[in-house]
């Protein structure tokens, strides 16, 4: 008889920057967890946050990460859970900072260990090295706009580097979502780096539960075709991974939602263009083997997933300057209210170029209510025939100026008394734009380190 | 009949590329709409130039993904429309008529 294979239960405490809390305290109290992982960046969330650094060097992490791990940290403490976070962003010294400041006003019945991992800002190498970019095949230099942040995306290597560490918090920046999931499995089970079959398998899993919730029901309950209970409670995913790479992800009986093979097989293919090569910092995993079987209540076995050799380079997320967003609502409803609201956007559109300068193509108008959520396909607004009794008109620009912005929102709102009849509810919003564009980097020029702090009792 | 009878959708995005999962629901539903929902057909659905869209097969998991290159204008970060991931647009597949 052979001796039981070594197994760690990793969960998903958060999917993005504004996931819910409560799913990930019932998690870290009630799932028997090794590790807990909040995901929390976007491709805009490390630019926004470079952004508010810039303004405060004390800013520019996940502005809900000491509140996320508030949340869970007595659970985890009690129950030897470690967590691994890139909620850092584009601070993660400072989120160490935060994150210890909260634990020693909790007053602690022992010390707690947190490793911040730092290096993936790359700003200033970009800027030197000043590579290509991916989206024009133009150097950095040459874009019209400032480079406001620069962040390359970081493997599985430098977060295990933290947990050899032995910390119970692991806060790191802009690191690959599913790395997140991945390091502790290397971690615990002595992955080689070149093992791509068991660093390809390790990555599926932490693809399946990098979004969290969408796992377990949520992005996936469509009422008849696909219904979900308790979506108002819904729990979120783990994984039970072997050393061997076999896993089976669950939820807890207690919480709502669902997970069985149909939620696994759409998360799979989630945001995959290629599942024959999805590529990570850490390995070029395989996802077009994959099969999933049932093998209890709430419980699925995945298998099937591989690899090949990782991208020599890392993958930088650029920031630039992107203008300003303006845009601004208005509803009609009845009669003509189409009719209505299409003269609106006319009047707006044509009042934006005449007084404010503003060229008609660089505006969007949309009429919500009559498909235009399918930006135009053939046959999105179904039949002619369909009486819509109410339109919300939004007019939309993303301009050079702040003023232009501002004109957007104003020239709707000026439709109460200029506009067509029976206008109602205008709203608006300005937002500066951070625009996200890609370029390579080679894997020795970024050098990331970890810093490792012990809070006291 | 019409795609949505038998298949699901999901939508992803990554930058400026649509990317809509097709989950047909039983092993017979696969075998049709691989027949039938072909990349071209797909771009025609949603008025894109033919190379505009790839689809791969997934057997395994009786599933397939479309890539529809370029439709979101910037995607999230510098598209003005309301849903700048295009997480709305996978659902207009499911109009798509099945013969």
């Amino acid at each position: 008889m052979g001796v039981k294979m070594k197994q760690i239960r990793v969960g998903a405490g958060a999917g993005f920057a504004g996931d819910r809390i409560d799913p990930a305290v019932e998690l870290a109290q009630y799932g028997d967890l090794d590790y807990l992982i909040f995901e929390c960046l976007g491709e805009r969330t490390v630019a926004a946050g470079q952004v508010r650094r810039r303004e405060d060097p004390r800013a520019g992490y996940d502005p809900l990460l000491v509140a996320r791990i508030g949340a869970v940290i007595e659970h985890t403490l009690a129950t030897g859970t470690t967590i691994v976070t890139n909620g850092g962003s584009a601070n993660p010294l400072a989120a160490a900072d935060a994150v210890a400041e909260m634990l020693r006003e909790r007053g602690l019945d022992r010390p707690v260990r947190i490793a911040a991992v730092t290096g993936d800002d790359v700003a200033d190498t970009i800027r030197a090295i000043d590579p290509l970019v991916w989206e024009t095949q133009e150097p950095v230099s040459a874009h019209g706009t400032d480079l406001l942040s620069a962040n390359a995306y970081i493997g599985a290597d430098s977060l295990v580097a933290a947990l050899e560490q032995d910390p119970d918090i692991v806060i790191a920046g802009r690191a690959a979502d599913p790395s997140l999931y991945l390091a502790p499995m290397i971690h615990e089970f002595g992955w080689s780096s070149t093992d791509v079959e068991l660093l390809g398998k390790g990555t599926c899993v932490g693809h399946l539960l990098e979004c969290a919730g969408q796992l377990t029901g949520g992005y996936f309950f469509d009422p008849g075709p696909k219904d979900v209970p308790g979506l108002a409670r819904l729990g979120f995913p783990f994984a039970d991974v072997s050393a061997d790479g076999s896993a089976v992800v669950g939820k807890l009986e207690r919480s709502g939602g669902l997970l069985d093979v149909r939620t696994c097989r759409e998360q799979l293919l989630y945001e995959v263009h290629d599942p024959h090569g999805y590529i990570t910092p850490d390995v070029t995993a395989d996802f077009s083997r994959v099969e999933f079987t049932t093998v209890g209540p709430e419980r699925v076995r995945v298998t099937g997933a591989s690899g090949t050799q990782r991208p020599t380079d890392l993958k930088v997320s650029l920031g630039f300057q992107g203008g300003w967003t303006g845009e601004g609502q208005m509803s009609y409803a009845g009669p003509r209210a189409e009719e209505r609201a299409r003269l609106a956007g006319d009047v707006v559109v044509e009042r934006m170029h005449t007084v404010h300068g503003v060229p008609s193509d660089s505006l969007t108008v949309e009429l919500i209510g009559t498909g235009s959520a399918f930006r135009g396909a053939p046959g999105a607004r179904g039949s002619e025939d369909i009486t819509i009794p109410e339109i919300r008109l939004r007019v939309s620009g993303v301009l050079g100026t702040r003023a232009q912005a501002e004109a957007v929102r104003w020239e709707v709102e000026s439709l109460y008394t200029n506009g067509p009849a029976g206008g109602g509810g205008a709203r608006g919003t300005v937002t500066e734009v951070v625009a996200i564009r890609a370029a390579s980097l080679s894997r020795e020029a970024v050098e990331t380190t970890v810093h490792t702090r012990e809070v006291q009792p | 009949m019409i795609l949505d009878d038998v298949a699901d959708v999901r939508t992803g995005d990554k930058g400026d590329d649509l990317i809509i999962a097709l989950l047909p629901r039983d092993a017979e539903a696969y075998e049709r709409v691989t027949a039938a929902v072909t990349a071209q057909r797909v771009a025609e659905h949603y008025g894109l130039p033919p190379g505009a869209v790839r689809r791969v097969l997934m057997p395994t998991v009786t599933a397939m993904v479309f890539h529809l290159r370029g439709v979101l204008g910037g995607g999230v970060t510098g598209s003005s429309y309301l849903d700048g991931h295009g997480k709305t647009m996978g659902y207009h597949l499911l109009s798509l008529p099945l013969d």
